[in-house]
């Protein structure tokens, strides 16, 4: 089954003007959403099964329903458009060629809520993107779509762009509102700082991913039920998979949730480069534990991967062929996470720059035996000992490429140098 | 109030108790570094992990209440084994120098370390290389970033106690390192605080750093005599070294915890206070003035010249300038011999500053005196100094006994104080310094120091608080009370008070605000001026009489 929901238009030529967007029924969700009760709206959303698609894949509509209805504070909506998971490219599509989707999906979620002030926190590097946003958001200014009395209803909403500063941790949701704050990006403790009691400026806070809330406006148009056909039973309609690696044909590719990976590969994206065999692949961003090509009928929603021991995480996946070194691919994932700690547990700042030392130590061909050993301790040493999941998001596929590609490490010390790659 | 386990034992705690601190009460100590609880919780060091029963996995003891029915257990293997690994993350890219580091000896690092750690090395790579080792951030404090364990105690206090946001930690992951902002320097009126909160050889005192290895120090619980707040302190003092600090005894002050007066924290002015109690400007013997000059003479010549001075002098012609840095017992002693028994009436104890002292919202106070409060219900205010400084300088005073004070250097008219004291036949100084004041003096009698002696000062709240002597006078001074005491028996009175604890009792007795005080009931925390026992203040409730008694 081939459905495409969110990045069904982004071939339009000029989808992200505001004209065009409206030519192909943009904002008549809104005009459907502001029409129903505020509750309504978030019982449409909750029925659809729509799931967070940032990465942890909690139902968004609940989530909405946590904000406490008479707070005497203001409340807020945080788009978080921090992609910064390696392998992960989707939400920039979907901001550089449908920014108005998101807004429209921004503001039905702003009015069930009751939300009139939003931001957009993008990613630093997303200079193109941060630019149409922008415009986009100028251009529902000047429509009447934001701003006050939206569309006649007496609903006012503003948005706000933000841009990031190139930090992976901003994406770490009270990391990001750290930031948005003017703060470094540490990431607070939850409990007490869950966004939806105490989020940004302390204050009742929702805050979803990009492409969340750009399914929104079709959750609304075409109803809860129709969405939640589209996928499993827990988690509904489509995600946009990023998959690079050695695929013939890498890019973003939307599926319905629960399809197989075997199918994602072969029939999505024209199959492995050269016909060579599926060694691993990481299914849903680097953070991910990898799996292996024992797990290719895996169904890629967030039960099926959690079910596989992996995750759904932001939807990236990075396929790779027998060519790959894994050795190489686990101390390369322990850089970027060594690089990315901010620094501030313990556990984390220490055990993910030490832990990639030991890895690359061993990729050079300079450890000893019980280096491998050390360095499956010191990743089980950091896991659930911090405030964020940064280390767990670190040790997790350092742990799964240690334990299922264990002889490769093993190899490598032995032989200081490579059996998959030779020299 | 909820009622939780803690350990096998259960207790009852207040409302937002946190883990680490419900814990203290049943005795058992969660280690941590971050935590600090006169300040906000950041949860980052990681070390207060503990178990809680039915908890997915480990919570840390700073940031988790206390709620009712919790199961807590604080070293089970499953913790004992996170502190374990926590300590060995914080030591991996610690440097091996506390040989060199003068925190060795007070250092949680090695506290912790040899409570929880003692574990194989197993880090093979190089340590990471930071940028600031042994750099002065400020006037007082030292930075060496490779020690520094990123609790962020000193930023937090900086943000909120000093609200001078001076710190910050800058860079990422193993890279992060504390440091000013760029520009800025580590100056404010409470910097010292930042060496005492950090756990570790990161921040160190310049003032003290490399002067004695605290090993060798021993501490005496005091007050500080640098403002009417009357911070509690604790005096860090070597007996055993003098080869070390050239000499010096009192080494450093430390602030102690009393929550109705400073919390945790001291204000430089009163923590680098405390040279004057060994400098070279002790008077460490009595001295005369005999043919022209001042000679050294025994305590029994000086008493029995002074004595001579004094009956000589008709109560008209005598002027006593007392001083509210001495102690409750000192001012009554001086109260009683000088207005009771030899019936002086030019008695003064306050001389205005040269210029008005610093003060802020915080701690520090303008008055620099310790115990104005006491002498004032001790009824030292009796005339004013000026008057007195007229009358000596008119010629109509034949001795004048100045406690302290340093009248030339003060906020009296200069050619009154010249006059004055030039002029007054008899000039006795009783003081632990030379000074111009002491210059002009025919008989000088050496005092000891706060830290020297026993009694107490009331700060500006009317607290009354004990000080404690933490090393024995200098030379042949002696403290005030004994210095009176001595002085009436030369006079030929029978007095013969034993310690402070004795001339406090009587005091009490005496002087109504007193009333009801005992050194027992003063304790190591103070207890204000008025205090009515629980017993006694019941009953007065119950006659609606509490709100007169205390008016009084």
């Amino acid at each position: 089954m081939s459905i495409k929901i969110t990045t069904k238009n982004l071939n339009i030529p000029n989808y992200n003007r505001l004209s065009v967007y409206r030519e192909h029924g943009g904002y008549e969700a809104l005009k459907k959403a502001l029409s129903m009760e505020p509750a309504a709206v978030t019982d449409e959303v909750k029925r659809s099964n729509l799931v967070g698609l940032g990465g942890a894949g909690f139902p968004a509509g609940v989530k909405w329903g946590f904000i406490p209805k008479d707070t005497p504070k203001a409340k807020y909506l945080v788009v978080n458009g921090d992609e910064g998971e390696p392998g992960t490219f989707k939400d920039r599509y979907l901001l550089e060629f449908a920014p108005h989707q998101l807004i429209e999906g921004m503001i039905i979620c702003s009015y069930a809520v009751g939300i009139h002030k939003a931001y957009i926190y993008i990613r630093g590097e997303y200079i193109r993107q941060i630019k149409i946003v922008r415009r986009a958001v100028e251009e529902a200014q000047e429509a009447g779509l934001l701003g006050e009395n939206i569309l006649g209803s007496g609903f006012n909403l503003d948005i706000v762009v933000h841009q990031g500063a190139g930090a992976y941790i901003c994406g770490e949701e009270t990391g990001l509102i750290e930031s948005l704050e003017g703060k470094k990006g540490f990431p607070r403790i939850k409990p007490p700082f869950f966004p939806a009691a105490i989020g940004l400026f302390g204050c009742p806070t929702v805050i979803n991913n990009v492409e969340t809330l750009s399914q929104v406006p079709h959750v609304i148009a075409n109803g809860a039920e129709w969405f939640a056909s589209i996928g499993t039973e827990k988690n509904g309609g489509t995600r946009v998979f990023a998959v690079s690696g050695h695929v013939r044909k890498p890019g973003i590719c939307e599926l319905p949730m629960g399809v197989p990976l075997r199918e994602l590969i072969y029939e999505h994206c024209g199959g492995m480069r050269d016909d060579r065999p599926v060694k691993a692949v990481i299914p849903g961003g680097s953070s991910s534990p990898v799996l292996t090509a024992d797990h290719l009928d895996t169904k890629m929603d967030f039960v099926g991967l959690r079910d596989a021991g992996s995750m759904g995480g932001s939807g990236a996946v990075v396929v790779m062929d027998d060519t790959t070194c894994m050795v190489d691919v686990c101390a390369n994932i322990a850089r970027f996470y060594a690089h990315e700690s901010c620094g501030q547990c313990t556990p984390c700042r220490e055990g993910t720059g030490w832990v990639s030392k030991i890895l690359d130590r061993i990729l050079a061909g300079n450890a000893r035996p019980e280096d491998v050993d050390n360095a499956v301790r010191v990743a089980k040493n950091m896991m659930g000992r911090t405030i964020c999941l940064l280390a767990d998001g670190a040790a997790m596929p350092i742990l799964s490429y240690l334990t299922k590609f264990r002889n490769e490490f093993d190899y490598h010390v032995e032989h200081k140098c490579c059996d998959v790659k030779g020299g | 109030m909820p009622t939780l386990t803690i350990d096998g034992i259960e207790v009852t705690v207040p409302d937002k108790t946190n883990l680490i601190e419900a814990a203290k009460m049943v005795g058992a100590e969660i280690p941590h570094y971050c935590y600090h609880p006169g300040l906000s919780v950041a949860g980052n060091c990681r070390m207060c992990l503990v178990e809680i029963e039915k908890a997915p996995k480990l919570a840390i003891g700073c940031f988790t209440p206390c709620q009712e029915g919790m199961v807590v257990h604080t070293s089970t293997e499953k913790v004992l084994q996170a502190r374990k690994d926590v300590l060995e993350f914080l030591l991996i890219n610690h440097p091996l120098d506390c040989p060199v580091c003068d925190q060795a000896g007070e250092c949680w690092l090695q506290i912790y370390y040899m409570k929880h750690g003692q574990y194989e090395s197993r880090m093979m790579e190089d340590k990471i290389k930071k940028h600031k080792k042994a750099t002065a951030i400020g006037p007082t404090v030292t930075l060496d970033q490779e020690r520094c364990i990123l609790c962020a105690r000193c930023v937090r206090f900086c943000d909120e106690i000093s609200k001078t946001s001076e710190l910050g930690i800058f860079n990422r992951g193993n890279h992060a390192e504390l440091d000013v902002f760029p520009g800025k320097e580590l100056n404010n009126k409470y910097s010292g605080n930042v060496v005492d909160i950090c756990p570790v050889g990161a921040l160190t005192d310049r003032d003290f750093r490399f002067q004695c290895r605290v090993w060798y120090l021993d501490t005496q619980d005091s007050i500080c005599p640098g403002c009417s707040r009357g911070c509690n302190i604790q005096v860090h003092y070597n007996l055993d070294r003098p080869h070390h600090a050239e000499g010096r005894r009192v080494l450093r002050l430390k602030p102690r915890f009393n929550p109705e007066v400073n919390k945790y924290w001291i204000c430089d002015e009163g923590r680098y206070g405390y040279k004057f109690i060994d400098d070279e400007s002790r008077i460490l013997m009595p001295q005369v003035m005999r043919n022209g000059g001042m000679e050294f003479v025994s305590w029994d010549e000086a008493l029995k010249a002074s004595a001579e001075k004094i009956k000589a002098s008709i109560p008209e012609e005598l002027g006593v300038l007392a001083s509210p840095q001495l102690t409750n017992e000192e001012l009554y002693l001086i109260r009683k011999l000088f207005v009771e028994e030899l019936g002086a009436t030019q008695v003064e104890f306050r001389v205005p500053p040269k210029e008005e002292g610093y003060s802020d919202d915080y701690l520090v106070k303008a008055d620099k005196n310790p115990n104005t409060k006491g002498a004032e219900e001790i009824g030292l205010a009796v005339g004013s100094a000026e008057e007195i400084l007229k009358a000596a300088a008119e010629k109509k005073l034949s001795a004048l006994v100045i406690f302290v004070h340093n009248l030339v250097n003060s906020g009296l008219d200069d050619s009154l104080v010249k006059a004055a004291l030039e002029g007054v036949e008899t000039l006795i100084f009783i003081g632990s310094n030379f000074s111009d004041t002491s210059e002009k003096a025919n008989v000088i009698l050496p005092s000891a120091t706060y830290a020297e002696k026993s009694g107490t000062f009331a700060n500006s709240e009317g607290r009354v608080q004990r000080i404690h002597e933490a090393v024995p006078p200098l030379g042949e001074s002696l403290p005030e009370w004994q210095i009176l005491n001595e002085l009436a028996r030369a006079l030929g009175l029978d007095w013969d008070y034993q310690g402070t604890e004795h001339i406090f009792a009587e005091l009490a007795k005496d002087v109504p605000a007193f009333a009801n005080l005992t050194y027992e009931i003063l304790g190591d925390q103070g207890q204000t001026l008025g205090y009515v026992p629980p017993a006694e203040e019941e009953a007065l409730v119950e006659h609606g009489e509490l709100e007169a008694v205390r008016a009084t």
